[in-house]
C-alpha cells in the first residue's frame, strides 16, 4: 500500500515534470507571436559569455544593453538597407530576446530563451552586404552608448562567427 | 629632360592573362551568367584596405590578402589611388586603379614614376631623369575570412602576381640589372584580431626586383622569398595606425639596396575616400642613402 503510494507520487512527479518541461517553457511570452516549440538553452546564444565584470560596465550594465538594443532595433527597422529583412519579425520579440542574448554574452547573468541564429534567420535570406549594415547599425548604437571603441570591438568579435549561421545568400 | 617611356603597340603577354581571367571571373559566376547583374557596395568601412605602392589592394608597402572595392561576394567595386613620397633626394609618384570581384579576384593597373630632380644630375643621368615602370597585377584570394573568422587562427590568404615592365631598359642594362621586366609572385595572409583591435597581414613575395622594379631585375642574385609584414591597430571604426616592414633584395654591385619601413595612419573619409599618411624609411636608393620622408595616398573607391 505504501510502496504503491510511492509509486504514484513518483509517476505523478515525473509527469508533472514532463509536462512542465513540455508546455511551461516560455517559447514566447504575452503579447508575443507564438513561435513552435524549441529546446531553450543558453548555447543558443551563439557565443560563450564574457567572465568578470568589465565588459557589462563598459556597456553601462542592463541599462546600457536595453538602450543599445532600444536604437539597434529601431535602426534595423528603418535602415533601407535592413528594413525589408526584418518586416515581418515580431518586435517585442525581438527586443527581448536581443537584450537576454546580450546581456548574456556581456557577463549580465541572464539566460538567453530564444532560438539559435541559423533557426532565427534562415528564412530571412541576408547577404554579407546586408550582414554589414547590421554591424553598422549595431555600432552606432553603441557608440551612442558611449561603449569605448575597443569594448564595442571585443563584442563583435564575439559575434562575428554568427556570420556563417545568418548568412545564406 | 624627362625620357618619355616606350609603348608597345600591342597587349603584353601577362596583360592579356590578367584581362582574360577578369572576363573569367565575370561570365563564369551565377551573377555573371543572368547578365552581370551584379551588386556595388557593401563591405565595412576600411576592410577593402588602402592601395599599395604596386597597386594592389593593401598596406602602403605591401600587397594584403583582402580584395579591393566595396563589394562583397555578389558584386564588383573598384579603387584609383595616386600616392607620393617625397624623400630627400627623389620624388615618388604612383597612380592606378584595381577592380575587385565578388570579393574575389582582383585585377590592377599601376604607373610609378620615380623623379630623380636635381640627383639625377648628380648620378650623371640628367638632371630631372625619371624611371619609371608600369604593373600590371592580380590577386586570389584562396581561404579565410579577415573580418568575420573571429573563432579560428585561419587568416585570410591570397595568392598574386604583379608584371612589372621597367622604362629605359638600356640605363637599367648598364647599371647592372638582367632585366627591364619581371614577374613577381606573393602569397599574403591577413588577419583582423577584432577583440584586439589588431590588424596583421604578412606577405611573402618571390622576387628579383630592385628598388621594386624602378631599377630592373635581378643582377648579382636570382629570383628569392622575401618577408613582409604589417601591424595595425585600429582607433575607431575609421582610423588605423600602424608600421610596415618590407625585406628587399640587394642586387645591384653600384649601389647598396635597404629594406622599406613606414608607420601609417590611414582614415577612411567615408566609404569612398580613404587618405593615408605615414613616415616611410626607404634607406639607400642608387647611392643615396637615408632616404626618409612623408608617404601620403589618396584612395577613392566604391
Amino acid at each position: 500500500m505504501r510502496l504503491s503510494a510511492l509509486c504514484l507520487l513518483a509517476v505523478s512527479l515525473t509527469c508533472s515534470v514532463a509536462f512542465a518541461q513540455e508546455t511551461g517553457t516560455p517559447y514566447h511570452r504575452a503579447g508575443e507571436l507564438e513561435v513552435d516549440p524549441y529546446e531553450v538553452s543558453n548555447e543558443n546564444a551563439g557565443a560563450d559569455p564574457f567572465t568578470g565584470q568589465a565588459m557589462l560596465e563598459a556597456f553601462n550594465g542592463r541599462e546600457g544593453i536595453s538602450r543599445i538594443v532600444d536604437d539597434f532595433v529601431e535602426g534595423v527597422r528603418t535602415d533601407p538597407r535592413t528594413e525589408k529583412i526584418f518586416a515581418a519579425s515580431d518586435w517585442k520579440r525581438l527586443d527581448r530576446t536581443l537584450n537576454e542574448q546580450f546581456c548574456y554574452i556581456l557577463g549580465g547573468g541572464c539566460d538567453y530563451t530564444g532560438r539559435n541564429m541559423t533557426e532565427v534567420h534562415r528564412d530571412h535570406g541576408i547577404t554579407r552586404a546586408e550582414f554589414n549594415a547590421v554591424v553598422e547599425i549595431l555600432q552606432a548604437a553603441m557608440r551612442k552608448e558611449g561603449v569605448p571603441f575597443r569594448m564595442q570591438n571585443r563584442f563583435l568579435a564575439k559575434l562575428a562567427p554568427m556570420e556563417r549561421d545568418t548568412v545564406t545568400r | 629632360m624627362k625620357q618619355s617611356r616606350r609603348h608597345s603597340p600591342e597587349l603584353r603577354w601577362p596583360v592579356r592573362l590578367i584581362l582574360a581571367l577578369a572576363g573569367c571571373a565575370i561570365f563564369t559566376t551565377p551573377a555573371g551568367a543572368q547578365g552581370l547583374d551584379f551588386e556595388t557596395g557593401g563591405k565595412l568601412l576600411l576592410t577593402r584596405g588602402i592601395t599599395s605602392v604596386d597597386g594592389a589592394g593593401g598596406g602602403g608597402i605591401t600587397p594584403w590578402a583582402l580584395i579591393t572595392g566595396n563589394e562583397t561576394d555578389r558584386g564588383i567595386g573598384g579603387t584609383a589611388h595616386y600616392t607620393r613620397v617625397d624623400v630627400p633626394d627623389y620624388t615618388f609618384e604612383a597612380y592606378g586603379g584595381a577592380v575587385g570581384f565578388y570579393d574575389r579576384f582582383e585585377v590592377s593597373y599601376t604607373r610609378q614614376e620615380f623623379d630623380t630632380g636635381e640627383t639625377g644630375a648628380a648620378l650623371g643621368i640628367g638632371d630631372g631623369f625619371t624611371f619609371g615602370q608600369d604593373i600590371y597585377g592580380a590577386k586570389y584570394r584562396i581561404a579565410g575570412d579577415a573580418v568575420y573568422g573571429q573563432d579560428t587562427w585561419l587568416p585570410q590568404i591570397a595568392v598574386g602576381a604583379l608584371y612589372k615592365e621597367a622604362d629605359h631598359g638600356a640605363l637599367l642594362g648598364a647599371l647592372g640589372a638582367e632585366d627591364a621586366s619581371g614577374v613577381e609572385v606573393y602569397a599574403s595572409a591577413t588577419k583582423l584580431l577584432l577583440a584586439q583591435s589588431l590588424l596583421f597581414n604578412a606577405t611573402l613575395r618571390y622576387t628579383d626586383a630592385n628598388q621594386n622594379g624602378l631599377l630592373g631585375f635581378g643582377g648579382q642574385e636570382d629570383m628569392q622569398i622575401q618577408p613582409e609584414v604589417s601591424l595595425g591597430y585600429q582607433l575607431s571604426r575609421r582610423l588605423i595606425i600602424g608600421g610596415e616592414y618590407r625585406f628587399k633584395p640587394d642586387n645591384l654591385a653600384f649601389a647598396k639596396e635597404d629594406d622599406w619601413v613606414d608607420l601609417f595612419a590611414a582614415y577612411a573619409i567615408n566609404d569612398h575616400a580613404t587618405v593615408t599618411a605615414a613616415y616611410a624609411d626607404l634607406g639607400s636608393i642608387a647611392t643615396f642613402d637615408d632616404q626618409r620622408g612623408l608617404y601620403l595616398s589618396l584612395q577613392l573607391g566604391f
